[in-house]
């Protein structure tokens, strides 16, 4: 008897109890689909942060806000601006390892292109922003040195906002845009660095001061919500990060033994931590998950260890027609293999559905790559052979006489 | 000249079984010949052992002592699967109770010892019809065994039991489920199959079927106690000591 005469033996005996056999294969469907669905959400989560990781720019330290004490009471991280032009200046100058670096402060508004508006973060910053990024323009130029200094009334857009507002084939560069009802002119598109990092408009960091968040009580003029810095090279890193932290002790004059008024971090680093963090959280759900294939395969086993016993007569038909014991292991092999790997396919396919309704419930990113498909059949073919060989066996092993014997 | 070899030769065959440290002589130092082309009746008493040597004679069990020869072969020298392989293309079961299987149909039924001979699925097929035709079944091939008569679905599993051209058919009381009439049409059958040369052997407890094959043995609680043939086909050998 041939493998694919098992397969068919076995698809005729499931076809005809195919609730049992549906109800048998329901464990496998349950794991697969779980293993899936993890996988899934769990390398989204990672293609999301590596996007993220990408998009900050290579050896780029993130300087932004800590701990502010107002008579001796420890405020909020971040509840003053603690960082100042000066600082960036002071940085850029007094530290060799640093290439390029940049001030910025951040909100969120409504931007509006004739009949067409878009609501994004506007960011104002200078030019040494998109250095410390690598970030380079897809059209137009960068800010000027006089729009930098005088508050001058122009924008670069993010890839996304410019999609938002332009129609395609309208060129945006020179086009009036308003921002909080200043008209601004368009003078560069950046490039694409990725869905969440492209919604974003820039503007000179005077004028966002000047024209935007004059009026907020917490900005001095001197002020900025966080600074970005970019290190000439890899291994030098850990040298930057530790200057420009004595540096800037020294600037706000942080008295000794007091925590630091700013935090330097490697946002890069930080977030290649989180990766880890992610892959073991989504290793340990796919442990959970293999649970049910388990309990899967076990169900398999039990209906497998009934069908032999209520079998049997066949069986004994068989061997005396000339079924060798292989040829009956075989059989009942087949048949835990059939309903393990259509399990499998089912699981699959409803991994697949359940992540793409998570993506669009909770608006996670989620990715399915043939991997995770494959490791979920790899999986279901060892559950059906580990779980169908002992019923299989045990069915091989009968004596034909005794089993022509059974009702 | 020497004597052609027979199909089947048991030598001094016991067969004990053993339940709780009781042994049952089921057969015992039992001893004949069966050659090409004959047709041979075992009776005896219930319990007499008929079945126990049927199996061994069809190379389900093997003796507990003495031998059992196919072809001049001792089977129990033969591998398990050697035993499979044989029992697939050199004997034909036929039982009291069919022993058909539910779910498929006539035509499946019959092809079956063939799917365990590495026949292709085409071949099964044809060869399937043309031994539903020997026994005058054809029109029943896509029925189930439960929309068949008792005698019809026995004329099924003679039509399997054929199906291989087995050298021999073992059929173990192929009419003790039927009717007289039926009983008497399956047996017809058989004699028919005789005449072309295929070699029989039967269990039988009704006389009247015994009389119709020209050889009977008979049974008493495992040891043979008499066998004869009617009308001698072939040169009487000494089988019995
Ligand atoms: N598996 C077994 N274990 C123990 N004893 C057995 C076994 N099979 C058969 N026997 C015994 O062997 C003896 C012969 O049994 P067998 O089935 O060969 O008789 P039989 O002549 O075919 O009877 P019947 O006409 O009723 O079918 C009986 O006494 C029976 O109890
Ligand atoms: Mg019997």
């Amino acid at each position: 008897m041939t493998m694919l005469q098992g397969f068919q033996i076995a698809l005729h005996a499931l076809r005809l109890n195919p609730l049992r056999s549906f109800l048998t294969m329901l464990g496998i469907v349950i794991g697969v689909a779980s293993i899936v669905t993890v996988f899934a959400i769990g390398s989204g989560a990672q293609l999301r942060l590596q996007e993220q990781i990408r998009s900050i720019g290579a050896n780029v330290l993130m300087i932004t806000p800590g701990a502010v004490y107002q008579g001796g009471v420890r405020l909020k991280d971040g509840s003053k601006l603690t960082m100042t032009e000066s600082d960036v200046q002071a940085i850029l100058e007094q530290i060799p390892e640093i290439q390029a670096a940049a001030g910025s402060i951040a909100g969120t508004a409504q931007v509006i292109h004739e009949s067409k508006n878009w609501n994004t973060t506007i960011n104002g910053t200078t030019t040494g922003h998109f250095m410390v990024r690598d970030w380079q323009l897809a059209a137009g130029r960068y800010f000027s040195g006089t729009e930098e200094a005088g508050a001058g009334k122009v924008v670069i857009l993010g890839s996304t906002v410019a999609r938002e507002l332009f129609a395609p084939g309208d060129d945006p560069i020179g086009a009036q845009i308003r921002i909080m009802k200043v008209p601004l002119e368009v003078v560069g598109v950046l490039d694409r660095k990725g869905p969440a990092q492209d919604d974003v408009a820039f503007v000179p960091l005077s004028t966002a001061k000047l024209r935007f968040l004059g009026s907020a009580s917490n900005i001095n003029r001197d002020s900025v919500a966080y600074i970005i810095a970019k290190v000439a090279a890899d291994g030098q890193m850990a040298g930057a990060r530790s200057e420009i932290e004595s540096l800037l002790r020294q600037r706000h004059r942080v008295p000794a033994g007091q925590e630091d008024d700013f935090k330097v971090q490697d946002p890069a680093a930080a977030m290649e931590a989180q990766q880890g963090a992610i892959r073991t959280v989504a290793l340990l759900l796919v442990a959970i998950a293999s649970v049910s294939l388990l309990v899967g395969g076990i169900s398999i086993m039990n209906v497998m260890i009934v069908s032999v016993t209520e079998r049997t007569r066949e069986i004994g038909i068989r061997r005396a027609l000339g079924g060798r014991m292989r040829d009956i292991r075989l059989q009942f092999l087949c048949e835990a293999l059939v309903l393990c790997l259509l399990g499998g396919a089912i699981g699959v396919a409803g991994g697949i559905t359940l992540s793409m309704t998570v993506a669009r419930m909770a608006g996670w990113i989620t990715s399915i790559d043939g991997e995770a498909i494959g490791l979920a059949l790899v999986f279901s073919i060892a559950t059906g052979l580990i779980f169908g060989f002992y019923p299989a066996h045990k069915a091989s092993r009968l004596s034909p006489i005794e089993a022509l014997k059974t009702e | 000249m020497t004597a052609p070899l027979p199909l089947i030769s048991l030598r001094s065959v016991s067969r004990t079984y053993r339940t709780d440290g009781v042994a049952v002589a089921a057969v015992r130092n039992v001893s004949f010949d069966i050659a090409q082309g004959e047709i041979v009746a075992v009776m005896g008493p219930s319990g007499s052992g008929k079945s126990t040597l049927m199996n061994m004679i069809g190379l389900l069990d093997l003796p507990s002592e003495g031998e059992v020869h196919l072809e001049g072969a001792n089977v129990a020298e033969l591998s398990e699967d050697r035993r499979s392989s044989l029992r697939a293309r050199s004997i034909g079961f036929v039982f009291q109770s069919y022993n058909l299987l539910a779910r498929h149909n006539a035509i499946e039924n019959v092809a079956l010892p063939l799917v365990y001979g590495g026949i292709s699925r085409k071949a099964r097929l044809a060869r399937a019809e043309q031994s539903l035709q020997a026994v005058g079944m054809l029109h029943r091939a896509h029925h189930f065994p439960r929309q068949l008569s008792g005698g019809e679905q026995q004329r099924v599993a003679i039509a399997r039991a054929l199906i291989a051209s087995p050298l021999i058919v073992l059929a173990d009381e192929p009419t003790g489920a039927l009717d007289s009439r039926t009983g008497a049409e399956i047996l017809a059958l058989f004699a028919a199959l005789n005449r072309t040369g295929q070699t029989i052997v039967m269990i039988t407890h009704d006389p009247g079927i015994a009389t119709q094959c020209r050889r009977t043995i008979r049974l008493h609680d495992g040891e043979l106690v008499s066998d004869e043939t009617l009308v001698p086909l072939l040169p009487k050998r000494s089988a019995v000591s």
